[in-house]
């Protein structure tokens, strides 16, 4: 994008000009996050930027090297932390593909709810800070009180907020109870007024669309080039939803569109995800509407751990027991890759295993990492306001980024 | 990808490249096709442009180390979005020396997964436009993910681990 060109001092050659170099983070309070880029500048206009990842790198794909299979939940919570539950259960869904395990339809449907609820949150996290980038802090601070909601199902389905690690490998640890019931009622009774509101605040504000409208933009090409995926890609005006083309846990069941921009800049990004939020909750009433009653967890006594009444009175229950909590499970050897689709896009967990207890290899595809190499041709020639705005609008999360 | 679509990608690809075909498998119904490395660019340009396969987007692209047979292996994924059909491209390298050429002049998206597999196994990309390290540090001397190096510094005395063979 070049759209301020004529922002470009022509009287000056361009071998003549003297340019200055902005180190724009690691640590700044407006890039959300610890990245580098090295911006090379004429006035306030970006010309070139050289960015540096990798400040917060914690070796996930290393570490998931030695750990059993049940421990690399808490990793992948810590990929994308703001729809970790996306992460866990694409996890767990890439085991018991492995394992080739049935997985009972109420489970699915459990884990579709969780799925959404953490979609929202990433999406109403990214949609309020583009509003508190352009300036309108009042709405940040109305969406966090329902995040706040979410994060209270989280708490009363398995006990943490941010990194959660809900679920195990099969289903869920335990069935969601009354209250949790009655936390997502409250949810959807709630939310759908603040998101109107918000959303009236922001759609047709005139300030809002002056910054947003044409900022940050690529074509549709140059992003399917760059292996852009999730809300980022549809922006820029394709169709592709890894819920729709490559259905998993029943998503088939459920109707819902998939928003699609036409200009892939922070506008249509903002729209998509915002459209995308009233998806989910189309969604998530759907699931509950349709909840078949059944077991909460498929039957992998391998990996999921017996209730406690039967360790103490069961011997096979005490073994496995044991066996789950030393991490002394073999699984069958073979080749998977798993995709869902995550708050960014395709989160991918590409397994190899050879028949021990760790995984041999397991390579995390994180849409952050690679949609994130695009942002300095993204912000060449734009403003150095709009850089902050189109980073924010990308929604790049460090945890993913970094893995 | 359904058995017949699987088929057609096989007989475009044995259609040209015959040849340089070594291991054709599906694992969980994942086309996976092992080739040999000097063509690699070629085939996946072949692939990008062929009308029955059109594979043009680049899923993921990683390393994987066997040290037992001294090899590492660069995955290349690729999926054609309109047909929904997904191809995993295998390439063998010498550990010693595993030098591949780069794809980043048919996927932009391909330069940083190039800079993480040189960063975390060591593979040269030639023709690679900014070849250097990306998460770790510039200063780093090895090739961490590579299975010769043990997750935790065994000069360590403070764990004892043996009990369950950590």
């Amino acid at each position: 994008m070049n759209l301020n060109e004529s922002l470009i001092d022509q009287t000056i050659a361009p071998e003549e000009k003297q340019y200055s170099y902005l180190n724009l983070g690691p640590t700044h309070p407006a890039t959300h996050g610890i990245f580098q880029n090295v911006l090379k500048m004429d006035g306030e206009i970006i010309i070139e930027a050289e960015p540096t990842i990798g400040y917060i790198h914690r070796a996930f794909e290393k570490l998931a090297e030695r750990r059993p299979y049940n421990q690399i939940t808490p990793l992948t919570d810590r990929l994308n932390y703001c729809s970790a539950p996306i992460n866990n259960i694409g996890w767990h869904m890439t085991v018991e593909k492995l394992l080739g395990t049935e997985i009972p339809k109420r489970v699915q449907y459990l884990r579709v709810i969780i799925m959404e609820l953490a979609r929202i949150t990433d999406h109403l996290i990214c949609n309020a800070v583009i509003g508190v980038d352009t300036g309108a802090l009042t709405g940040f601070v109305y969406m966090f009180q329902q995040r706040e909601l979410v994060y209270e199902i989280y708490e009363e389905i398995c006990g943490a907020r941010l990194t959660t690690n809900i679920g195990r490998i099969g289903g869920f640890e335990r069935d969601f109870s009354p209250k949790a019931w009655e936390k997502v009622h409250k949810f959807l009774k709630e939310f759908p007024v603040t998101l109107k509101e918000f959303e009236n605040l922001l759609k047709r504000n005139r300030i809002f669309m002056d910054r947003t409208i044409g900022v940050g933009g690529i074509t549709a090409e140059s992003a399917l080039n760059y292996s852009f995926s999730g809300p980022n890609l549809r922006a820029a005006g394709i169709d592709y939803d890894v819920r729709v083309a490559m259905p998993y846990s029943s998503y088939e069941d459920f109707d819902f569109i998939i928003p699609v921009g036409s200009n892939g800049d922070v506008y249509d990004r903002f729209m998509v995800r915002q459209e995308e939020m009233w998806q989910s909750l189309s969604i998530i009433k759907q699931a509950i509407d349709k909840l078949p009653d059944g077991p909460y967890h498929a039957i992998v006594p391998e990996f999921y751990l017996p209730p406690k009444e039967e360790v103490y009175n069961n011997m096979e229950a005490l073994i496995y027991h044991f066996k789950i909590v030393m991490g002394e499970t073999d699984v069958p050897k073979g080749e998977v890759y798993h995709c869902v689709e995550g708050g960014n896009g395709e989160l991918g967990f590409y397994l190899i295993s050879d028949g021990g207890r760790t995984p041999f290899r397991l390579q995390f595809r994180r849409p952050c990492f690679i949609y994130y190499q695009a942002y300095p041709e993204m912000i060449k020639g734009s403003m150095l306001s709009d850089a902050i705005l189109t980073m924010s609008s990308m929604n790049v999360i460090a945890g993913e980024l970094d893995a | 990808m359904e058995g017949s679509d699987q088929e057609k990608v096989i007989t475009a690809i044995k259609e040209k490249y015959e040849d340089e075909i070594l291991h054709i498998e599906a694992p969980y119904n994942f086309l996976t096709i092992t080739i040999k490395k000097e063509k690699v660019v070629e085939i996946i340009h072949y692939l990008y442009n062929h009308l029955d396969t059109k594979f043009q987007f680049l899923t993921t692209l990683g390393g994987i180390h066997f040290p037992e047979v001294n090899q590492i292996v660069v995955m290349y994924q690729l999926h054609n979005l309109v047909n929904n059909q997904r191809i995993r491209l295998k390439v063998y390298l010498p550990a010693e020396n595993p030098v591949i050429p780069t794809i980043t002049g048919i996927f932009a998206g391909a330069n940083w997964l190039e800079r993480e597999t040189y960063d975390f196994f060591g593979v040269i990309f030639e023709g690679h436009p900014n070849l250097k390290r990306i998460l770790n540090v510039d200063e780093m001397i090895i090739y961490p993910m590579r299975k010769e190096y043990p997750l935790e510094d065994q000069t360590r005395e403070d764990k004892n681990d043996t009990m369950f063979g950590r």
